[in-house]
């Protein structure tokens, strides 16, 4: 019982080519800008936001909570509300652009191609309807499977993820497992169809410690298996630290700082960017060592603030800061990007330099990135 | 599961006795008896005081109660003071007529109530669902003593498109049996269609809020898909809980009904009994219909275990 | 962020009971009704609105009608003029007259008379009796609550349609006895509505913070809970008026409730549907149907109203 039978109008069919050129972005995000219509104003959730992934590449987006990261990635999916919504800018995935397609063309997408990890498998999961179900539907709407194969590919996608006697507990439902089990249910049901684009957002928020680690090795595995890219959205930069080829860093629905992982760690240009990594606890830090909290409030998504978003709680804000907004420039490397006026340098903190407009050896103000 | 049942058999059988208690007590300590009825204003006390002692009416009240519950159990409900139909007679007669006049109206507003709730749920606020909603405002206000009459003015004596009276058993003649119900039938529907609509609605809307349904949506399911085996699922328990109760207030409307329609239902049956203090045909139907509400709870609950996981595996 | 599904199952008589003879129980409608409407945005006040005031208008109107009866210029509603039998609407006869040549607008305005106080006054005895009871039971719990409680469900639990019927068939059918016997049959409903929604208050932390000050259980329940619990009683209450208007009007119709020739909503349309005035004179049913239709249909917008207006909470039940 296919859906893609249902409809009247046969809408034209997406094609997917195989890209086996890696140096093609799978996924590429240009000026993306999502806004919501409220009661109390428009909230700018996702302010201009650009990026690309590459197929079998995992990118970190790193955000508190209000930073925008969640509707970032519900906006490349297109897994918006109908209605008070404004987006605009550009989302291209293999060469389909995704802002333009029909709802029925996004459907053809959706789990077959790309899907999402939900932050709570409690309220993810249908509670009323079997996990069994909930990973076949999607298998037989998109591989046209019968009801046999699907339950077999089921069974078998819950083994991959760890849980133990599949076959049995595919007709369980979800309240009877416990929030890692879930978890790992969820992961199977977004890799039912092998996509090749996964948005995990925030997979492990919830989930006890030991869990957490389980959960991201789990997804990790099962990325290097299938060649997939992976957005992994979360406010921990802990998370991400190993397990993300380049990470991004949000602030009050910017992308301020974006580099490879180890760049982004060992050059690190934005206070921001900095103040996160400061404020994971390290064992081996001594105990009673105060934990770095960033003060202040992210800022008010309606009327955002003249000049650098950050600098109401910036320890190194300037006037400048305050006045104009810093663009996105380049740092040394090409694929290290950072908006401030005055970049920490040399991973030293605490020693900001006016750059001015005048051009500093090691960093090239060119212009952002279109 | 099986403990869960025994509890609600055993609070069934002790309301049932309860109830028994109370049908016999509300008969017996009202004010009158068939005496007067059965031998008209002229008796004389002798007589009366003869005719008490043969029906056994100057027992003690326990005593009778007793006599009463033990034929029972035995089927034997007793009969009519005076047409001496046997008040077990007078229900399996009446019983069905008012049973297919539920069915009939229950049918009739789920199919109304469930695929507008479907439609508008989706797409709250816009010109239809602002109208249903004012709709169902007018459904209430149109109980069945209002709306059967207009329906008879309308389209049994304006229109003649159906009577406005009389019955044709199901087993005599299916068809005559099902067009001399509708008007009957739909006259019960209104307030049914209101509260099942807006019940389904509410929770709908709520269901489309939640998590699992963006999650569906994300694995390019559609949007009738969705709704249909997602979001529909779980209002269905709301819906269950809400039909038990509002069916067993159906009986007065359903009394009403076959009362106008001069169908011999329970309702004729009952209000006759109570104006002629026909005392066991007025027990007898009473205990059946409140035994009948008891067992339809017990029996949706029962559906309850059945259709929602959550509920016995906790 | 989500709380777990409760899933609460429905026990014999549950939580929804309320069998109001007569009509959709009340608590099925406030359940359709009182719930709050999830598409509604809370922040958004919404404006009363035109139909708002139309109800309250007719409900005004009705109610002015029918206190003022005597001194308005109408033919006694009893009084027969074998000259004008079944005459249309005319200058005499504004709404026309009936087939014993009695003036309908006379009789639908004394006859709203026994809506109206059936009505509101048998919900007075039930809030009265059955939300006092409530407020204790709520507050106190314990045996007492338990007691009470149970005996609500189980009086629920009994087909209301007949009790009412024996009761005022064998007792007599005066207004005063009906309006009583209706007011008792509202006071499990409104024990439960009460009960459930002081329950809903008496766990939370200003009653916590009122007792630690030293206040006394009376000024707890008067100065905390009940401000708390009038909007939903009153909200509640109001449904309930409907449907004893309704039960009221089913009895007269079945010739339950005031006996003819005194003049009722109720028995005013069974009058109409009998004896072949359906064909004749159809008016003589409608009139009485249509005020009816529209006094219900206003008791329920405005309640509704009054509802959305201080947010009431279904969950209450």
């Amino acid at each position: 019982m296919s859906d893609r039978h249902a409809g009247a109008v046969m809408e034209k069919t997406l094609e997917f080519p195989d890209v086996t050129d890696f140096a093609d972005p799978l996924l590429v995000v240009k000026d993306l800008h999502t806004s919501f219509r409220t009661g109390r104003g428009t909230v700018h959730a996702v302010d201009g936001v650009s990026l690309s992934v590459n197929r079998g590449t995992t990118l970190g987006v790193v955000g508190e909570s209000g930073s925008g990261k969640t509707v970032l990635a519900r906006s490349i999916m297109g897994l918006l509300p109908s209605r008070d919504v404004i987006r605009s800018g550009s989302v291209q995935f293999t060469g389909h652009e995704m802002t333009t397609l029909a709802p029925a063309q996004l459907r053809q997408v959706w789990g077959a191609q790309m899907s999402m990890i939900f932050q709570d498998p409690m309220t993810a999961l249908n509670p009323v309807v079997r996990i069994g179900h909930q990973i076949t539907d999607s298998l037989r709407l998109h591989l046209d499977m019968d009801r046999k194969e699907a339950n077999t590919t089921a069974v078998e996608l819950l083994r991959s993820v760890g849980i133990p006697s599949p076959e049995e507990r595919i007709r369980w439902y979800p309240f009877q497992l416990s929030g890692g089990m879930r978890q790992r249910v969820m992961i199977a049901i977004a890799l039912a169809c092998a996509p090749r684009l996964v948005l995990a957002d925030e997979p492990t928020t919830g989930l006890d410690v030991s869990v957490q680690a389980q959960i991201l090795d789990l997804l990790q595995a099962m990325q290097r298996e299938r060649h997939m890219a992976v957005i992994l959205v979360t406010h921990d930069l802990g998370v991400v630290a190993k397990r993300a080829d380049e990470i991004a860093v949000m602030y009050a629905g910017r992308i301020v700082e974006r580099a490879p992982t180890r760049t982004l760690f060992a050059h690190t240009r934005m206070p921001y960017t900095r103040a996160l990594m400061n404020s994971i606890p390290r064992l081996a830090d001594p105990s009673g060592t105060r934990l770095l909290a960033i003060g202040g409030r992210p800022p008010d998504l309606i009327h955002p603030p003249q000049g650098c978003r950050f600098a109401p709680r910036c320890p190194y804000v300037q006037d400048k800061c305050r006045e104009l907004e810093p663009p996105l420039r380049t740092a040394a490397s090409s694929d290290h990007v950072f908006a401030c006026w005055f970049p920490l340098v040399d991973g030293a903190p605490g020693v900001p330099t006016d750059v001015g407009t005048a051009p500093v050896p090691e960093l090239d103000p060119e212009t952002p990135p279109s | 599961m099986l403990k869960y049942l025994l509890k609600r058999v055993a609070q069934l059988v002790v309301i049932s006795f309860i109830i028994s208690v109370l049908v016999f007590l509300l008969v017996h300590l009202l004010p009158g008896d068939p005496t007067t009825i059965i031998l008209g204003v002229n008796a004389t006390a002798a007589n009366r005081q003869n005719l008490l002692h043969q029906l056994g009416l100057n027992l003690p009240l326990y005593h009778q109660y007793w006599i009463w519950i033990g034929n029972v159990f035995h089927g034997n409900l007793g009969q009519s003071y005076l047409t001496h139909e046997t008040v077990g007679h007078i229900i399996t007669t009446g019983f069905p007529i008012d049973v297919e006049l539920i069915i009939i109206s229950q049918v009739v507003a789920f199919a109304v109530a469930i695929p507008l709730a479907l439609v508008t749920a989706r797409r709250p606020n816009r010109p239809l669902d602002n109208v249903s909603t004012t709709g169902t405002f007018g459904l209430l206000a149109l109980p069945p003593f209002l709306l059967a009459p207009i329906f008879v003015a309308v389209f049994a004596v304006g229109l003649h498109w159906f009577p406005a009276t009389g019955y044709v058993p199901f087993t005599q003649n299916p068809a005559t049996n099902l067009h001399d119900m509708i008007l009957p039938g739909l006259a019960l529907t209104a307030g049914s269609i209101a509260v099942y609509y807006r019940l389904l609605r509410s929770d709908l809307i709520m269901t489309l809020q939640e998590d699992f349904i963006t999650m569906a949506r994300s694995k390019g399911l559609s949007n009738r898909r969705i709704m249909w085996r997602q979001a529909f699922r779980p209002s269905t328990f709301s819906l269950l809980a809400v039909a038990g109760v509002n069916i067993g207030s159906l009986l007065a409307g359903t009394f009403i009904v076959e009362y106008l329609f001069a169908m011999d239902g329970l309702g004729f049956s009952i209000v006759a009994a109570v104006q002629q203090r026909d005392y066991l045909v007025v027990q007898g139907i009473t205990l059946v219909v409140a035994l009948a509400y008891v067992v339809l709870q017990f029996i949706i609950d029962f559906l309850f275990t059945v259709v929602d996981p959550r509920v016995t595996r906790e | 962020m989500a709380a777990e599904h409760e899933v609460h199952p429905p026990g014999l008589g549950t939580a929804l009971a309320g069998t109001f003879p007569g009509q959709t129980p009340p608590i099925a409608v406030a359940a359709a009704l009182g719930a709050p409407d999830p598409a509604d945005d809370i922040l958004a006040k919404r404006p009363l609105g035109p139909l708002f005031w139309f109800a309250v208008a007719w409900v005004a109107l009705v109610a002015i009608c029918a206190i003022l009866a005597n001194l308005l210029p109408l033919q006694s509603p009893n009084f027969q003029n074998y000259t004008a039998i079944n005459t249309g609407p005319s200058i005499h006869h504004l709404l026309g007259t009936d087939d014993l040549g009695r003036d309908l607008l006379s009789r639908i305005i004394f006859g709203s008379r026994v809506s109206l106080v059936v009505g509101f006054a048998s919900v007075g005895i039930g809030l009265l009796v059955g939300g006092t009871l409530g407020l204790i039971s709520g507050f106190k719990g314990g045996g007492f609550d338990i007691a009470f409680n149970a005996a609500s469900f189980v009086i629920l639990a009994f087909p209301g349609i007949v009790a009412v019927i024996a009761i005022v068939a064998f007792w007599g059918q005066t207004l005063s006895k009906i309006t009583v016997i209706l007011g008792v049959g509202t006071i499990p409903i409104m024990f439960r509505v009460v009960r459930a929604s002081t329950l809903s208050f008496a766990n939370r932390d200003f009653v916590m913070a009122a007792r630690t000050l030293g206040a006394t259980s009376r000024r707890i329940i008067f100065r905390e809970i009940l401000p708390n619990v009038v909007p939903a009683a009153v909200s509640f209450g109001l449904i309930t008026v409907a449907g004893v208007i309704v039960l009221e009007g089913s009895l007269a119709f079945l010739g339950l409730s005031v006996a003819l020739p005194t003049p009722s909503w109720g028995n005013l349309i069974a009058e109409g549907t009998s004896n072949g005035l359906l064909q004749i004179n159809p008016l003589v049913m409608m009139w009485p149907a249509i005020a009816m239709f529209l006094l219900l249909l206003s008791i329920n917008l405005i309640g509704d109203r009054l509802r959305q207006r201080f947010d009431i909470r279904e969950g209450l039940l």
